[in-house]
């Protein structure tokens, strides 16, 4: 192939951190003199190299370079935001003034202003988010072509590629408030990822694997990315659509994380405060089966999700969200914990590391242990109702008789409603996907109905 | 109506001095190294954002940004790099970052088409943040509100928003063309959710275009978008359980085009093409679909939310004929898939914005109007389903499978709508799922203005519509065995 020739990027184009601080105070100074009670300011930019390989060629090299300052201006209980990527004290001043014309038409809210002072951090303990890596653009295609390339020999069905891609981005941020928080955070995301094609008399079909981490070191190899990538492409073949019927579901690790996602929606503030969950008021009651723990771990080491303290400078929490089985809290930011008369939960902007504690139990114990059922590895579509919890979406997977996969599924969909779908959890596997900020392993689910012939 | 390329000078190069020949000096220097194709897109946008709820307007944003994509292509390769600074020494850097794709060659020299072509424009360059006083913008919203409740005394929650951009854009090509676009877009949205006897059930409904505020205001389209809210969230209430499984199926007109946008229109775009990754790839000529059907793309109808004068590569957008009589015809293409294919560009070249490449996106995707009157196709129905609403849809383009999903449907028996049903998801493969269509309707209507198609990544506006269709088999996803 044909390799860049010259030196990408040269350093001087790249961002400077250290601008972040003074950009935050000259934004919280001028929200100050053009007359606000109160404002907070986050400035953050992030860069980084993305590199896609196809079919054994260099396809995109894509250099990234964002900033974002972002002002939220209050007058009491008035309040207007707004951002700009322009950092010039005239773009700042624009900014601050167009946040506090909204404020000047916007209606009193009670419920409005900066997080109580008793909770913002105090405490920023290095979580060990911060890896830089800077790959060169020919490592980065050296990698994502050994990874495709390790996919493409897997097996002769597999005959095209939708391709490789290595991809490295650091992201620094400064978020301060005029009550007195000033936090700094930085951290950096690698990936490597593989999408291939696999084609027999049947069709065609895609799978793909991918992998991230903070630390470069800890992404999984290029060879197991791509032999991931091509055994999950092969296994789709020739898919049949199965007769209509209601069988327990296994949601592989990779997908299971939507179910508890969609939990999390459920018990957000927002939708809490405008009666638009289906998990009204049930803080204290049974909500899964007596054997899950559901918990955030905020300050795990190098993880996806972690963060002393959360969008708001509130300290985040690591107690439970469900204690055998049971409702212990919501996921509130300052606002909604007010709207609802509740304390905020360190949630503002979402969870970290939100984990769902595993049973004994890998992947193939659990299909062992299925006399019928339908193993799905992948969801699409949007049919989730958070009002009523009633679900159904496009799935594909495997069927399983008697404790084994039988053969690939697809064009099949899967319907219940979410509340009978938590009561009706009878198992999580240990085989946990830590990629994402929720961590859990399979679920499987006792019956839903499979929607085909 | 002013000169779009005057207004992006204006906007674009004039405050940072950069100056033509700076522009023509960047796009020599990538061209100095062995490429194809080379492009500089300037953007300016700026965007605000109003929302209501417990009857009050009580937060709303604004937000600004400006940016250069520069762009370089070489054979398959291209090389990206972006920069929210116009300073020319910080554009000369990405320049270099981005031509480093392809290897220096000794051949420098460019022929200059000066060429400045608009497009025709296909709506307003006024500003639409400007286009109502701030005041106005809140009695919109409240006005929503207050007839959304006057509705029906079960409406307990209402949430009104309104949104509007106003973006300047300026494309700069390696063969010396410079093209400029104004580009308004407005957008209200309504949802409320409806209680009694303890369940709750929700509604939406919205809309909006390439113009101003005050078509909300017209003809009372706003409180219209308020009272069908109401009606689908009232609607669901008396829903019962969706039946699962294979069926006949009746959809609605206008949005309910989602199904084109899913089951072919993503399957017929360039890039999946040129790769062989789609399910329709290599079938231009074949039958995918009953002669009934014919569907097309197109960018060029006024005011529309998917439409564009020119593409993000500054070709004048077309109406593209994708399926004729039930014969694939062609795909939807931008600059580099359609050279690498050998045929020509079909002003699909879209991006969100200057920090993503383009790729070939739908603009307004619909089918043509067929013979049969709406009532006749769903007299002849025995036992189905009526869909005349749907929330999101996704494909996968090398199955060919994919679902929408209904927001609003209900049952057909012996030829009569009866009883509402609740949301299912439909499955169905999309290169053989317009073969079922056995009857099209003399109904079409395009949405109100609504669709966001996300794609790798990248959101940009569509907009879909058809005539009331029906299908002789699709896989209907409820509960009730």
């Amino acid at each position: 192939m044909n390799k860049s020739i010259e030196p990408v990027a040269p350093a001087s184009s790249r961002l400077d951190p250290s601008d972040l601080g003074s950009v935050v105070e000259m934004t919280l100074a001028e929200a100050t003199r053009q007359g606000a009670s109160g404002a907070e300011a986050a400035a953050a930019l992030s860069q980084g190299l993305s590199v896609n390989v196809r079919m054994g060629e260099l396809e995109t090299v894509e250099h990234t370079r964002d900033r974002g300052l972002i002002i939220t201006v209050y007058f009491e209980q008035r309040t207007g935001s707004a951002s700009t990527s322009d950092y010039s004290p005239t773009s700042v001043k624009d900014t601050v003034q167009a946040a506090c014309r909204i404020a000047e038409y916007t209606e009193a809210d009670s419920c409005n202003g900066l997080a109580d002072p008793d909770r913002l951090a105090t405490d920023f303990p290095n979580l060990d988010l911060f890896h830089p890596w800077n790959p060169s653009v020919d490592d980065a295609c050296d990698m994502a072509l050994e990874c495709e390339q390790t996919a493409m020999d897997h097996d002769r069905r597999i005959e095209n590629s939708e391709g490789a891609s290595v991809s490295s981005h650091e992201g620094h941020e400064v978020y301060a408030t005029t009550s007195g928080f000033w936090g700094e955070s930085r951290q950096t995301r690698h990936g490597l990822s593989c999408s291939v094609i696999g084609r027999d008399d049947s069709g065609m079909q895609r799978d793909y694997w991918f992998s991230s981490s903070r630390q470069a070191a800890q992404l999984d190899k290029p060879d197991i990315v791509g032999l991931e990538a091509a055994r999950r492409t092969v296994r789709r073949l020739d898919a049949r659509k199965i007769d209509t019927c209601q069988v327990p579901v296994l949601f592989e690790a990779p997908v299971a994380s939507s179910l508890i996602s969609h939990f999390v929606g459920a018990i957000s503030g927002g939708a809490l405060y405008r009666k638009a969950s289906f998990l009204l008021d049930q803080v204290g009651q049974q909500i899964f089966p007596d054997f899950v723990q559901i918990y955030e771990q905020p300050l795990l080491k190098c993880a996806m999700g972690s963060a002393a303290y959360d969008s708001e400078g509130v300290t985040t929490s690591a107690n439970n969200v469900i204690t055998d089985g049971v409702l212990q809290r919501y996921l509130l930011g300052s606002y909604s914990a007010r709207r609802l008369g509740l304390e905020t939960t360190g949630n503002a902007g979402g969870i970290h590391n939100l984990t769902a504690a595993s049973g004994d139990q890998d992947l193939t114990d659990l299909i062992s242990g299925l006399e019928k059922g339908l193993l799905v590895t992948e969801l699409i579509g949007f049919g989730v109702n958070m009002v009523t919890g009633d679900y159904s979406r496009g799935a594909a997977g495997f069927w399983i008789e008697n404790g084994q996969i039988q053969y690939p599924v697809d064009e099949v969909t899967i319907a219940g409603n979410l509340k009978e779908i938590f009561s009706g959890l009878c198992a999580i596997g240990k085989d946990v996907d830590t990629r994402h900020n929720i961590r859990c392993g399979s679920i499987l689910i006792d019956g839903l109905t499979v929607a085909g012939n | 109506m002013t000169d779009p390329l005057k207004t992006a000078v204006e906007t674009l190069l004039e405050p940072s001095g950069l100056e033509r020949t700076d522009i023509d000096g960047l796009l020599a220097r990538m061209m100095s190294h062995q490429l194809d194709y080379a492009d500089l897109y300037f953007q300016y946008s700026r965007h605000e954002a109003w929302s209501l709820e417990d009857g009050a307007v009580k937060s709303g944003s604004r937000s600004t940004d400006q940016g250069v994509g520069v762009r370089a292509i070489s054979g398959e390769k291209t090389g990206f790099a972006y920069s929210d600074e116009f300073q020319l020494p910080v554009l000369t850097q990405a320049a270099n970052a981005a031509r480093a794709i392809a290897q220096a060659g000794d051949d420098a020299t460019q022929a200059v088409n000066r060429q400045s072509n608009a497009g025709t424009a296909l709506y307003t360059s006024a500003d639409p943040l400007a286009s109502l006083e701030e005041k106005s913008k809140i009695k919109l919203l409240e006005k929503v509100e207050a007839e959304a409740r006057q509705q029906d005394p079960r409406v307990s929650q209402v949430m009104a928003s309104l949104a509007g951009s106003h973006e300047v854009m300026l494309v700069a090509r390696h063969d010396g063309s410079l093209v400029a676009d104004v580009r308004p877009l407005v957008r209200l949205n309504v949802t409320v959710i409806v209680e009694s006897e303890g369940r709750r059930e929700q509604g939406s409904a919205g809309g909006g275009g390439r113009f101003g505020y005050n078509w909300f205001m017209e003809a009372e389209r706003a409180e219209e978008f308020a009272r069908d809210a109401v009606r689908q969230a009232l609607i669901s209430l008396e829903a019962t359980d969706s039946p699962a499984g294979t069926m006949t199926v009746v959809l609605g007109p206008g949005w309910p085009g989602i199904l084109l946008h899913e089951a072919i229109g993503h399957g017929l775009e360039g890039d999946f093409n040129r790769k062989q990754t789609s399910a329709f790839s290599g079938r231009v000529g074949e039958q995918v679909a009953s002669t009934q059907c014919t569907v097309v793309d197109d960018g060029t109808l006024p005011d529309r939310r998917g439409s564009l004068s020119v593409d993000d590569e500054g070709t004048p957008t077309a109406s593209t004929v994708l399926i004729e009589n039930g014969i694939l015809k062609g795909y939807m293409q931008d600059t580099l898939n359609a050279r690498l294919m050998g045929v020509n560009t079909t002003g699909n070249g879209r991006r969100e914005s200057y920090a993503h490449l383009p790729m070939p996106r739908m603009t307004n995707t619909y089918m043509l109007a067929g013979e049969y009157d709406p009532g006749e196709v769903i007299e002849s129905v025995s036992n189905g389903l009526y869909a005349v609403n749907f929330g999101g849809g996704q494909v996968d383009i090398t199955s060919g499978k994919f679902v929408f999903s209904a927001s609003e449907a209900y049952l057909i028996e012996n030829g009569k709508v009866t009883t509402p049903v609740k949301g299912a998801t439909l499955i169905g493969n999309g290169p053989d799922v317009l073969t079922r269509v056995s009857m099209v309707g003399n109904d079409l209507a395009l949405d109100t203005g609504v669709g966001t198609c996300g794609k790798e990544g990248q959101s940009v506006p569509v907009g879909v519509g058809q005539p009331t269709l029906k299908i002789d088999s699709l896989t209907v996803g409820g509960v009730e065995v």
